[in-house]
């Protein structure tokens, strides 16, 4: 402590004075960014892993050579893009900020130390998050450069993980987890505090298919809050994936359950995305929309993946969709998730332009519980 | 809870209490002795009786509580059918409640928080348990100790509610009190108020603290009648009756303990009612003597009227219905005693599981397929299958020793490797396929996750695997196992490749998939399924049957893809040109037939032709779809289709004694040559004169890499190869006197013979075609050394093929009048050709013989207007014309 007072501190480029800086410009953007919500429907990008496969990427694309001999097989590890070929991902932000998109996801959907153990890439789940931020930021600066006066915005994805806390991965073992709640908490601190380290304006909790899970991520975004104090707190976005036909989560959730299950969270928003196209997805979207005591968002599929793993719904088919929604009234922030492109965003975007965005319902007061399914005393 | 006790407009929530140990002996005793499934069904018994929200305490001195409260909730939380309702973590150690909120998705509520350790301790856990997404049960209990007056329990309750909502926002709703029920007629005079204090209470709470609920622990105010069921049951039911018209929201029950109130016997009720209500001071004297000749007179009758819950009545059912129940709910509770009945039923323990246990599953299939069931649902109604199976196993093995030790051959359990793709790390269905695999006595190698194919392909090795799955979810495992395929091949495996998981389809596998590996890749829908392809696949029998099966409607498949392909990515005509399958033509063995020119077979005897039936396509016709001869035994068609087969013989049988049809055949063979896309036939080895000019067309599809773009004239040696082929060419017919017969049947208003007349025509005319291109091989040599047993000269296992002008091969009608004239076809045969190329009789089938090896059928597909130039071009005749001809297969719409 004597030290500290006896020396000046050294007034090193961003160290003293680049923090209050961000933070002042950080309270600006979260003002912003609430403001084009209450203002109109916001466009959120596409898909990053059907873009990032156009690029035909090759191992050694994966590796760089900074990971030339990593013991283990790369390709596929889409999130390490931000640091072997961060040109490409930056490439795609600047894509989806050109077709029209407001907001863009950064490429971290599995930065985290679990997910990244398939890959061995364990200890570089904060450099990959640090640099998936600063791609989608490079992206945004430059897309507000070009159009003065126009605002883009970085959320950071947080993925479902792929061990999960409701399902055992051994049917002979039911009580099984493969992972425990504080392994969840603890890899998702790790991204979390990355990401705000980072920058981003939102957190974006999506792809969710087993509940708990995205509640370890939430509890974990709350601690993360909780410790570095409420002028750290950026917007909290929440998106599901209803599975199939059965309108459930894969954990086996209604859509109403999974919401009543988050909404102590108090989301930004929540909404839809992944596993189906729009029109698959509408009675859902319908339902939450009716629910929701927040924005509702949506960004679907490019319908079903065809039998060869592509998708077949063109920028118009689900603009059309999409559109339908907003016309609805269900929708406050809209984009596409797997095989949507730029065009389609293009097409999303020009959809909902005129369409006034989704007014949050007053609902009741009611003492509302959750299994697998909804449960209110009102 | 009937809607009896329930003031109407108001709604109010049951909460099971069978799985608090401190409530149910039986549930206590379960959970001592690490019965889980037993545990698990009476959390599933209370949900089935009505509860709303299931109370879980597992506080107990002798266990540790944490991990047990873990285990259950993750036991229940993979039944679906328990799943469903929230739960109420009940504990008094905070520790064992933190533990339950981490096994919780859905919001539950934790029971119970109270002052008790004061304001801090209170808030610090009311604040995690809103950071964990669940509602608070708020004891009326604080540094003092427990209220049990009113205004005591309004106090503390009042205390409680500003704290939570104004020190930590935590919402009023997500408060629910307990103001204490308290054991009242206990002879003890301060406790006479009880009940009627915890009434005033509930009033006052639910008056002043907005939004707050109120439940309580019903079991508690009738403890001094323990043993007395009737009594107790009364008790709870009017105890509620009065609680919910104060505002109770809810309370924990035992949830087949209570009764209707309005049914409550007069005199009971009257002292019950007496004793909660606090009536008159010997209350509880009078109810206590009453419940003592209640007890004498065997009142238990009383409580024995809810017989036979519903939920049990599916037990009374045969065993079948009852091993399918279980597999459909997925309860596992009763299956080794229902397993072991079935077992004095069927003669053989695998027939259990090939009979109800393989039903059971298949009614899981199509539930999940339908999408009503979900995958956890699934998931457990493989775990019920594997315990039957499980049960079964010693069975089996004994059944085995004592086959071998008689000398019997026993059955082998075939060896099935399993994996998930490199880059793909999705496994739940590939799980569930070797579990439903290994309850079927195969034995299954799962090599897991993210498996590289030289690990898959060398693990398949080492354990010599009988058959290898593969499994993905995400899109780019699709061409991963396109590179497993490639790399089988590579390696001259030979055993079949089943394909599944989310992604794949029957489409992609036919597509993408089996192409590049010949000796058979299957699709598999789904875990249901996996065990008849396996077995159908390990079974030397029905191996060659299934596999054709299956490529045939890889055919179909890859025909469908190739229309629809087409029009999206159609290939510039030269390019397609590029994609030509080559060959090495200076090393190709080209077979010479024995004679060049036509020559004519007439008659050939019906008797001759009759082995050569294939009659799948015979059912077809007659709308009854199957596997010949396996749809003769088929559940639901097999009576119709073997009525059916019986009559098909005896008319047949009928035809050759009568010689009602006349079969005649001819073939030929001339010196050919292709040049560019088109098979030339040459008058003489010379190749001197041109005696007609075959124009083929290519297929123009874009194709995955590797993949070629067919044209029969690539089958023939190229006339610039310096080698001299042959085409073979035929025209046969069975046809003369089919329209005769017919006619007869129908003059007798027998339309169903006359159908049957034509389309046993139409078999003896393929049978006729089969037969005369086994002559055609043997008159080229090749065919002598054949040694196919007819079943597989049906299933067309030879070399060559005999591609019909019109077919999707040669879709060129016009073709069939340039072969006829070669062929000399109408003198020998008597067939003519309409105007539109159709044969008369149309019994009939004309097309060339391709004696290439690797000659194999495939289908044009769209054509774009350079192939339709360029044709009209060779074929020397108007590009409208070819057009007209063509019509069907244009990728584009012509100008006239």
């Amino acid at each position: 402590m004597k030290l500290a007072s006896a020396f000046p501190r050294p007034n090193l480029p961003g160290m003293s004075q680049a923090p209050q800086t961000a933070s002042k410009d950080a309270a600006e953007r979260a003002d912003a960014f609430r403001r084009i919500f209450a203002a109109r429907i916001v466009v959120l990008d596409g898909a990053m892993g059907s873009m990032i496969q156009t690029y035909s990427l090759t191992e050694v694309d994966f590796r760089g050579t900074r990971f030339a001999d990593h013991p283990h097989d790369l390709k596929g590890n889409n999130d390490l893009l931000c640091l072997t070929r961060p040109d490409v991902i930056e490439r795609i932000h600047a894509d989806y900020f050109a077709a029209g998109a407001d907001i863009v996801e950064t490429n971290t959907f599995s930065s985290t130390s679990i997910a990244m153990a398939d890959y061995r890439c364990e200890p570089l789940v904060r450099e990959i998050n640090l640099a998936a931020v600063a791609c989608a930021r490079r992206a945004a600066s430059a897309a507000e450069k070009a159009a003065p006066g126009r605002l883009c915005f970085v959320a950071g994805a947080i993925g479902p993980l792929n061990r999960t806390l409701s399902l055992s991965p051994d049917v002979n073992r039911p009580d099984f987890r493969a992972v425990t709640w504080d392994q969840v908490v603890s890899a998702y601190t790790e991204q979390i505090e990355a990401l705000l380290d980072g920058g981003v304006d939102a957190l974006l909790v999506e792809t969710i298919f087993d509940t708990l899970n995205a509640k370890a991520a939430l509890f974990a975004v709350e601690e993360v809050f909780a410790r570095r104090g409420e002028s750290a707190r950026v917007p909290v976005m929440v998106s599901v994936t209803i599975t199939d036909a059965s309108g459930r989560t894969l954990s086996g959730q209604t859509i109403a359950a999974f919401y009543t299950s988050i909404a102590h969270a108090r989301p930004f928003s929540v909404g839809i995305n992944c596993a189906l196209g729009g029109e698959a997805m509408r009675p859902y979207v319908e339902e939450l929309s009716g629910i929701a005591q927040c924005y509702v968002s949506c960004y679907p599929n490019a319908g079903l993946p065809n039998a060869f793993g592509g998708y077949d719904e063109t920028p118009a088919d689900m603009a059309r969709v999409l559109g339908d929604f907003a016309a609805r009234g269900w929708l406050n922030l809209v984009g596409g998730c797997c095989g949507s492109t730029p065009p389609h965003i293009a097409a999303i975007a020009q959809a909902v332009r005129n369409r006034a965005p989704r007014q949050v319902p007053q609902a009741l007061r009611a003492l509302r519980l959750s299994g697998l399914e909804p449960l209110a005393l009102a | 809870m009937t809607s009896a006790t329930r003031p109407s407009g108001s709604t109010f929530l049951v909460i099971g209490e069978r799985t608090n140990i401190t409530g149910s002996p039986k549930f206590a005793k379960a959970i001592k002795a690490g019965d889980w499934e037993g545990s698990v069904a009476i959390a599933r018994q209370q949900v089935e009786s009505g509860a709303n929200i299931i109370d879980i305490n597992v506080d107990e001195a002798l266990i540790d509580g944490e991990a047990t409260m873990t285990r259950f909730l993750n036991l229940i939380a993979s039944e679906p059918e328990i799943a469903r309702v929230p739960v109420m973590i009940d504990s008094s150690k905070w520790s064992v409640l933190e533990k339950g909120l981490q096994c919780l998705q859905g919001k539950g509520i934790v029971n119970s928080v109270s002052l008790k350790d004061g304001e801090e301790e209170f808030l610090r856990r009311a604040g995690l348990i809103r950071r964990y997404g669940a509602a608070a049960v708020v004891m009326a209990f604080d540094e003092q100790g427990q209220a049990a007056t009113r205004d005591e329990k309004v106090r503390i309750c009042t205390r409680a509610y500003r704290l939570l909502t104004e020190r930590l926002g935590f919402p009023a709703e997500d408060i629910i009190f307990d103001p204490n029920i308290l054991t009242v007629a206990t002879g003890i005079e301060e406790h006479n108020n009880y009940a009627v204090d915890f009434f005033e209470a509930t009033r006052i709470i639910k008056d002043t603290l907005p939004g707050a609920r109120v439940s309580g622990g019903v079991s508690n105010v009738s403890f001094s009648f323990r043993g007395n069921n009737p009594v107790r049951e009364a008790m709870h039911t009017a105890f509620l009756y009065h609680g919910i018209r104060a505002g109770l929201d809810m309370a924990i029950v035992n949830a087949g303990m209570l009764g209707v109130y309005e049914e409550i016997p007069a005199d009971l009720l009257e002292r019950v009612e007496d004793v909660l209500l606090n009536r008159r001071p010997d209350a509880t004297e009078r109810l206590v003597s009453f419940a003592e000749q209640l007890k004498a007179a065997g009142g238990e009758g009383n409580a024995a009227r809810a017989a036979i819950p519903a939920a049990e009545a599916w037990r009374q059912a045969p065993v079948e219905e009852r091993l399918k129940h279980a597999l459909v709910k997925g309860i596992d509770a009763f299956v080794d005693a229902d397993t072991e009945e079935a077992r004095a039923k069927y003669p053989r323990p695998l027939d259990i599981i090939e009979g109800p246990l393989m039903d059971g599953m298949r009614v899981v299939g199509d539930l999940f397929g339908a999408g009503k069931m979900f995958l956890p649902q699934v998931v457990k109604s493989a775990r019920v299958m594997k315990k039957a199976v499980a049960y079964l196993t010693p069975f089996m093995e004994e059944e085995k020793r004592r086959l071998a030790a008689t000398g019997a051959a026993t059955r082998a359990n075939g060896r099935v490797l399993l994996a998930t793709v490199k880059g793909d790390v999705h496994d739940i269905g590939k799980n569930i396929v070797g579990v439903v695999l290994a309850c079927n006595n195969y034995d299954v190698t799962d090599l897991g996750v993210m498996v590289p194919a030289e690990k898959i392909l060398a693990a398949a090795r080492e354990r010599q695997a009988d058959v290898i799955g593969l499994s993905g979810l995400i899109t780019p495992s699709l061409d991963e196992m396109v590179h497993v395929a490639r790399e089988m091949t590579r390696q001259g495996f030979s055993v079949p490749l089943l394909i599944g998981g989310a992604t794949t389809s029957a489409a992609h596998t036919a597509v993408k998939i089996a192409p590049d590996y010949a000796p058979g890749v299957v699709h598999v829908l789904d875990a249901s399924r996996v065990v008849n392809v396996v077995s159908a696949l390990l079974s030397p029998e029905q191996k060659p049957a299934y596999l054709a099966d299956v490529r045939t409607r890889q055919d179909r498949h890859r025909e469908e893809f190739a229309a629809r392909g087409a029009r999206r990515n159609l290939l510039p005509l030269a390019e397609a040109r590029a994609r030509r399958q080559t060959f090495d033509w200076a090393a190709a063995d080209i077979p010479a037939p024995e004679f060049t020119g036509p020559r004519a077979f007439d008659p050939v005897p019906l008797e001759e032709i009759e082995p050569y039936i294939d009659w799948g396509p015979f059912f077809s016709a007659w709308e009854l779809h199957g596997r010949f001869p396996d749809l003769l035994r088929d559940e639901v068609i097999g009576a119709e289709a073997t009525r059916l087969y019986d009559d098909a013989r005896r008319m047949l049988a009928r035809i050759i004694k009568e010689r009602r049809f006349t079969a005649k055949a001819v073939l030929g063979f001339w010196p050919a040559n292709s040049v560019g896309d088109s098979i030339e036939v040459y008058a003489d080895p010379g190749r001197g004169r041109i005696l007609a000019s075959f124009a083929c067309l290519r297929q123009q599809h874009e194709k995955p890499a590797g993949q070629f773009n067919h044209c029969l004239a690539d089958f023939v040696a190229p006339r610039d190869s310096g080698r001299l082929d042959y085409l073979g060419g035929f025209a046969v017919t069975a046809g003369h006197g089919v329209e005769t017969l017919a006619a007869e049947f129908k003059a007798a208003h027998d339309d169903y013979s006359a159908i049957m007349a034509q389309a046993l025509g139409d078999r003896l005319a393929e049978a006729l075609a089969e037969l005369m291109h086994k002559r055609a091989r043997d008159l080229c040599g090749y065919g002598r050394s054949e040694a196919l047993p007819m079943a597989d000269i049906i299933r067309e296992k030879y070399r060559g093929i005999r591609p019909a002008p019109g077919y999707p091969a040669c879709p060129d009608h016009t073709d069939k009048p340039v072969l006829f004239d070669l062929l000399g076809a109408t003198a020998a045969t008597g067939i003519t050709l309409t105007e539109s190329c159709a044969m008369h009789p149309a019994s009939s089938v004309s097309g060339f013989y391709l004696n290439h090896g690797e000659a194999k059928y495939f289908a044009v597909g769209k054509i774009g207007r350079d192939q339709i130039d360029d044709h009209a071009t060779r074929r020397g005749r108007g590009v409208a014309e070819t057009e007209r001809w063509l019509g069907p297969y244009l990728d584009y719409v012509p100008e006239n």
